[in-house]
């Protein structure tokens, strides 16, 4: 026997994006035991943001890389350790369009906001309501883990878009969504919410892994290699001891692509979205909403590629019976997601149903399957991202106040700065503390009127996601159906069209659902704001007025950042769509 | 070929886990479907790498295993956290999120 151990040529420089933020998170378990508790946040804070920062630099540079855009002799894309990692064009975008996400919601989740408080449980362990929490209230305890989770999760999900292996693929979405479980559950109010919202993403995400694993098993029966080269030649041309059983690859691929939908929260497989959306701590269901579905979709299109590749030289038939699949998946989404949507009365229920009429108009463009479809998902993505990220930081401002009675309610950290939480904007004739955040769309009447900057924002970002001119959803929305209407020869063959036509219809759907918010916050009296305190609309709390916390800087940031990226590149978007352009070299 | 006897037989496993997650009340249950579907996966990797006659397959297998196993790290800790908060494990009783 050979018993000589090879070692294998790792190209280090590729993984070093994702290498970066692993590593800090790696670096922030250590954090938390070796640093004291006075600093520990400052230094999470701080190693968060530049390992993000770091990768995204470390993504610019590799995008020019010759190895990676390939040249007139070499093809484009390196595949790292036989293609257990492929960084190619596609790969790179994706992971840069997660990280400049990740650092903009990171910046949300950063900020204790003027009540000095962040949006976690000072210990997520400890029971709600039971004297302990009390205690860990009291004591100001601060859950500064959330950080290195963050970093775990953005690590998932820049290996997710750019491995082509199945494998691979699958530890990177459980490498992903695991931190996202326990992210789910830590919020510092309405912590049942938080508790039952952590709880169904699990179940129903394990189950979800569950079926894209047995489906990658079937898959490996087929082909015999999880390597998505490999699984294209067998597709292409069938060979092997299980050749004669074609139907083995289609349940698989059909198993895989629906745990990928899961991800994405497309429309059979949506259920958890708005609960989970509404449950999680808003600043992490920003992050989750934006990246999840980044990462998702890349890894989406290079799987969904290679098996329609494959069967397009096999069995075109299976191929076509496939696409049917797709497309009623597609319709069902944006359909859902907009008609469900429209009737919701909660702020970040209805960003969910959004957030599924979005996954919904991206497939559209996934749907038409050329260049152009390519080009027009990675634009969407980092254009639904930003709006994403922007519109729940928004959320994260808006909060619920209750009068102070005798003594501040367990809800409002006494530990910090003894007095209750007291906006300095509301020169108030009565204390008030400052509760959770107001998601009742009822308690978001008259905003514009107190914050018009705020609102001006959210409607900035609303008025992207209904696709309105001027603002990038207009142009991300075009050019995705603009490929679903080219169709895959890009000559407009094929009827791929119909889905853009419902694309449009729902489009206009949902302009209603945007605007109705736009209307209620300028455009309507406060029903149970600080001037009336009735708030017979609200429901959620008699008695609780409603008020805008300043921003401790980085939201302010983040929402800045986000409300510029919109504007320009719905103004200028032709750069940023000619570097997508280059991100459709794909290798499968 | 006898080997297909196996791949039946994970078939069936994987869609008894998933009957159970489906129909079951019991969170602890619900998981526990989901590790039978996952460890019928084992079975059909282990089996096609038979078939296959390449060891590719067995060393999924243990992938397989780690995955499952941090996976039942977080779940149970979620379960047990709801568990202590409302003395109930049924995911009936999880329905606070409601439209």
């Amino acid at each position: 026997m050979n018993d000589s151990f090879v070692a294998p040529a790792v190209d280090w420089l590729y993984l070093a994006p994702i290498l970066v933020v692993l590593g800090a998170g790696v670096v922030g378990v250590l954090i938390e035991a070796f640093v004291p508790a006075r600093v520990r946040r400052t230094v999470q804070v701080v190693l968060a943001l530049l390992a993000t920062a770091a990768a995204f630099a470390l993504v610019v540079v590799l995008w020019r890389d010759p190895a990676v855009q390939g040249s007139d002799v070499a093809p484009y894309g390196v595949r790292v350790l036989g293609g257990s990692m492929v960084i190619d064009p596609f790969g790179l975008a994706v992971q840069g369009i997660v990280v400049l996400l990740a650092f903009l919601a990171i910046l949300v989740i950063a900020d204790r906001t003027s009540t000095g408080q962040d949006a976690f449980a000072p210990s997520a362990a400890a029971v709600p309501g039971s004297p302990y929490e009390d205690l860990t209230r009291r004591k100001g305890l601060e859950q500064t883990e959330v950080y290195p989770l963050v970093l775990f999760a953005v690590g998932g999900m820049m290996i997710f878009p750019a491995t082509g292996n199945l494998l691979v693929m699958f530890v990177a979405l459980e490498v992903l969504s695991l931190p996202l479980y326990v992210l789910s559950a830590m919020a510092r109010r309405r912590r049942l919410l938080s508790q039952e919202a952590s709880f169904k993403y699990f179940l129903l995400g394990a189950f979800a892994s569950a079926l894209f694993v047995f489906g990658v098993a079937l898959v490996y029966g087929f082909a015999g290699s999880v390597d998505l080269v490999e699984v294209y030649r067998s597709l292409a041309t069938p060979g092997g001891p299980l050749a004669s059983m074609p139907g083995l690859v289609v349940v698989g691929a059909l198993l895989v692509l629906a745990g990928l939908l899961f991800k994405i929260g497309a429309a059979p497989f949506h259920a958890w979205t708005p609960d989970v959306y509404q449950g999680a701590p808003t600043p992490i269901t920003g992050f989750m909403a934006a990246c999840t579905k980044a990462a998702a979709f890349g890894a989406l299109l290079r799987v969904l590629y290679v098996v329609s590749l494959g069967l397009a030289q096999s069995s075109p038939a299976t191929r076509e019976d496939l696409f049917v699949a797709l497309w009623v998946v597609t319709l069902l989404t944006m359909v859902v997601g907009t008609v469900v949507g429209a009737v919701q009365t909660d702020v970040k229920r209805l960003l969910a149903y959004s957030s599924i009429a979005h996954a919904g108009f991206i497939l559209v463009g996934v749907v038409g399957f050329s260049q152009l479809s390519l080009r027009a998902t990675v634009f969407y993505l980092l254009v639904y991202g930003l709006a994403t990220v922007g519109a729940f930081a928004v959320v994260t401002l808006v909060r619920e106040t209750a009068p102070v009675r005798e003594r501040v309610p367990a809800t409002v950290g006494a530990g910090e700065a003894g007095a209750p939480d007291n906006p300095s904007d509301d020169s108030g004739e009565q204390p008030v503390a400052v509760l959770g955040e107001a998601t009742h769309l009822a308690q978001w009447a008259g905003l514009g009127r107190r914050s018009p900057w705020l609102a001006g924002t959210f409607s900035l970002f609303l008025l992207s996601m209904a696709g309105i001119p001027l603002t990038a959803g207009f142009v991300a929305k075009f050019t995705a159906f603009g490929a679903a209407i080219a169709g895959p020869d890009g000559q407009g063959g094929g009827s791929t069209w119909v889905l853009a036509v419902v694309g449009v219809l729902a489009s206009a759907v949902a302009v209603f659902f945007y605007v109705r918010i736009i209307v209620l916050m300028f455009f309507t009296a406060p029903a149970g704001g600080a001037d009336e305190g009735s708030g017979e609309g609200a429901g959620a709390s008699e008695g609780a007025g409603v008020t805008v916390v300043r921003s401790a800087g980085p939201t302010t940031v983040a929402i800045a950042v986000c409300a510029l990226g919109v504007l320009l590149l719905g103004v200028f978007p032709s750069p940023v769509l000619d570097l997508a352009a280059e991100a459709v070299k794909f290798v499968p | 070929m006898e080997l297909t006897h196996y791949l039946v037989l994970a078939a069936i496993l994987f869609a008894i886990g998933a009957a159970t997650v489906l129909l079951r009340r019991n969170a602890i249950i619900v998981f526990m479907g989901v590790e039978l579907m996952l460890n019928a996966t084992n079975l059909a990797f282990v089996t096609f790498a038979r078939m296959h006659g390449d060891v590719t397959g067995q060393v999924l297998a243990f992938f397989v295993m780690v995955v499952a196993a941090a996976e039942v790290v977080v779940g149970l800790a979620i379960i047990v956290s709801i568990f202590r908060t409302r003395r109930s494990a049924s995911v009936d009783d999880v329905n606070l999120l409601k439209s």
